[in-house]
């Protein structure tokens, strides 16, 4: 374990923002649960859903994909290469997950009543079934997650939890669970043809979601590991790197033919061109072609951490964008108009410090980030 | 015996002795209004407010007119709520009313959201709040009793009967006077059909009626994802397991380093 010579501080520099931030929202949480949803937010009965469900849930699960696309493919694809990122990919989305269960936690109306779904069952419901995927989900990322935590402990149990013989089946049935939710956040809106508009409703949008995800969470994972180098003060792998900048070009692509084919062959085409949401689609169509392409050109030659650094985060800013359409496309009609409450903001803006805040300190504490190539 | 209720549209007077009845049988709060321009009070349904009359200035054959309409939730063959409601707190029974349990729900408004017609309403004031929405005045009908606001209409612009019944008078009412009904039984088809019907003298767009609801039911476009997830897993686990195996041959258990 050659990355654990880290003699930084859990808390310094900016990481003081981001305590202050999580502190501001504590804050902020008990302020909502004394006071109400109404009272606190700028939700009303036109639109239900807001920054919460937008950001918190719907951008969160997708940014939280790296987990088990890079867990996949070194444990069930055996590509060694990535090795060195997978555990940073684990913890990222086993924070992830734990942040989009405090923010549905804060979003819904009666908190206390939590635990409804897991003994009324409703398998007639989608959010039914991207509940229950997201506990045993959650429960998987802890499972992979034990290893690197037991090994920070020195225990004798952490050659068990990671060894093949436990990665490759949590590694499956990650890669399981994360298809039927990811896709199942998609699904949510099948309900609602007649709400949204046909660039972005079609029965495919199960399959938009779980494969704009992937991107997504391939991008969230170097975007990561170039920042953690940069903070860390080691050098990034360009290899793994270019590898991922090819991964992420090649589900873009996947992506992009999969809208536009559908919407080809449907003939909904016109849309594009009738009103201000086919602006907002070509916008994201541009934010899947330009870094597609730049991450292709990248992915055989790029010689910096940069040229790779900027296309990837195009697509994080790409794929949360088409989150948050669909959300406020559905919703916001009739004049109906919403902006996100000061107390909305701190607790989205602190959910985030929580993750970085606690990605920090795992960084720092325990065996997650390799800086050369562990391959053997 | 499924229930159905006909709205005649060209029989209100907009009275709203409807919104009063409903009102006081469902015990809601009164809010203060406004005036907003609009004979239309309240302006929109609430969680205190089930039921209200629409005011719609119209024009037909040259003649400027009001249409009033009766909005509530038009209680859905196959609801989107109840598909969408992850604890089952939204069902449809037997009498055809779409019932909600308070105690099961946990205020995701996801029912909300999916609704074609928007009619579920949150209680945004309240600290633990629930979902509102017309109940159809299921217990009334249980005790064999007019649901409050159509007991209520001096005009008998609604007809409550079974369901198959209140089909059947629509079309002969559109078939009797072609002339003075527009040829559409809104709700026959809608989100693959409402238990409340309407028919009308203006075209239903030009009374802010919801334009473009599939004549489907929505929830078999969630059920077709949902039902297919046995066989997706059971895939994805034997793909998986197969590539795994070949792809690991080679390779030693290797432990952490
Ligand atoms: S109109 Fe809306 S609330 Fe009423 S049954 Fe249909 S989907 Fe449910
Ligand atoms: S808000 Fe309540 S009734 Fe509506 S879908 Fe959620 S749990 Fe069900």
């Amino acid at each position: 374990m050659s990355a654990q010579e880290n003699k930084q501080a859990v808390v310094s520099g900016g990481a003081w923002l981001a305590v202050l931030l999580v502190a501001a929202m504590i804050a902020a949480a008990l302020y909502r649960f004394s006071n109400g949803l109404g009272a606190v937010t700028n939700l009303s009965d036109e639109v239900p859903w807001g920054l919460w469900i937008g950001v918190d849930v719907l951008a969160g699960v997708a940014l939280a994909a790296g987990g088990f696309t890079i867990a996949g493919a070194v444990y069930i694809f055996n590509m060694k290469k990535y090795k060195p990122v997978a555990r940073a990919a684990v913890l990222t989305a086993f924070a992830g997950y734990v942040v989009v269960s405090i923010g549905i936690l804060f979003d819904i109306g009666k908190p206390m009543t939590l635990w409804h779904p897991l003994v009324m069952w409703q398998p007639h419901s989608i959010m039914f079934e991207v509940v229950v995927c997201v506990v045993l989900y959650t429960t998987v990322l802890a499972l992979e997650f034990a290893g690197p935590f037991l090994e920070g402990t020195g225990s004798a149990l952490a050659k068990t939890f990671t060894s093949r013989k436990v990665m490759v089946p949590l590694s499956i049935a990650a890669i399981t669970l994360s298809f039927l939710h990811q896709s199942s956040l998609g699904a949510l809106f099948l309900l609602m043809p007649s709400k949204l508009n046909h660039l972005w409703w079609t029965t495919m949008l199960p399959y938009n979601f779980f494969v704009s995800a992937i991107a997504a969470g391939l991008a969230m994972v170097s975007f990561e590991y170039v920042i953690a180098s940069s903070v860390f003060k080691h050098e990034c792998d360009m290899d793994i790197l270019r590898g991922l900048a090819k991964g992420t070009a090649i589900a873009l692509l996947v992506y992009f033919l999969l809208r536009v084919g559908d919407i080809m062959i449907k003939g909904n085409m016109g849309l594009i061109f009738a009103d201000g949401a086919g602006k907002l689609f070509m916008l994201e169509m541009a934010l899947v072609l330009i870094p597609m392409i730049m991450l292709f050109l990248a992915s055989s030659s790029a010689q910096s951490a940069g040229a790779i650094f900027v296309p990837q985060m195009l697509v994080l800013v790409g794929i949360v964008l088409n989150r948050l359409d669909i959300l406020f496309l559905v919703q916001l009609k009739d004049g109906a108009s919403y902006s996100p409450s000061f107390v909305e903001l701190i607790i989205t803006l602190g959910l985030i410090s929580a993750i970085v805040v606690a990605y920090r300190a795992a960084a720092i504490k325990l065996p997650i980030a390799s800086p050369v190539r562990a391959d053997n | 015996m499924e229930k159905g209720v006909l709205v005649d549209l060209t029989r209100c007077i907009g009275c709203r002795g409807c919104q009063v009845a409903c009102k006081e049988w469902n015990e809601r709060d009164v809010r203060k209004t406004t005036f907003k321009g609009d004979f239309t009070n309240p302006v929109k349904l609430s969680s205190d407010c089930y039921t209200n009359i629409q005011f719609v200035e119209t024009e037909k054959k040259g003649k400027v007119g009001w249409s009033f309409i009766k909005n509530q939730c038009l209680h859905c063959k196959e609801p989107a709520c109840a598909a969408a409601c992850p604890v089952g707190a939204l069902t449809k029974t037997a009498q055809g009313a779409v019932s909600y349990q308070f105690d099961k729900c946990i205020g995701c408004r996801y029912c909300m959201v999916a609704c074609p017609f928007d009619i579920p309403k949150y209680e945004w004031e309240s600290v633990s709040p629930w979902v509102q929405k017309c109940t159809f005045c299921a217990e009334r009908i249980e005790d064999g009793l007019l649901p409050a606001c159509i007991k209520t209409c001096p005009t008998e612009t609604m007809l409550f009967d079974d369901y198959d019944k209140i089909v059947a008078e629509a079309k002969k009412r559109l078939a009797k006077e072609p002339g003075k009904y527009v040829k559409h039984i809104y709700g026959l088809e809608e989100a693959g059909g409402t238990n409340w019907l309407y028919i009308s003298d203006i075209p239903f767009e030009e009374l802010g009626f919801k334009k473009g609801i599939p004549s489907v039911s929505l929830p078999d476009y969630t059920w077709s994802v949902l039902s297919s997830i046995p066989a997706k897993v059971t895939g994805f686990v034997a793909l998986l397991s197969a590539v795994a195996y070949f792809r690991g041959r080679g390779s030693q258990e290797e432990g952490s380093e």
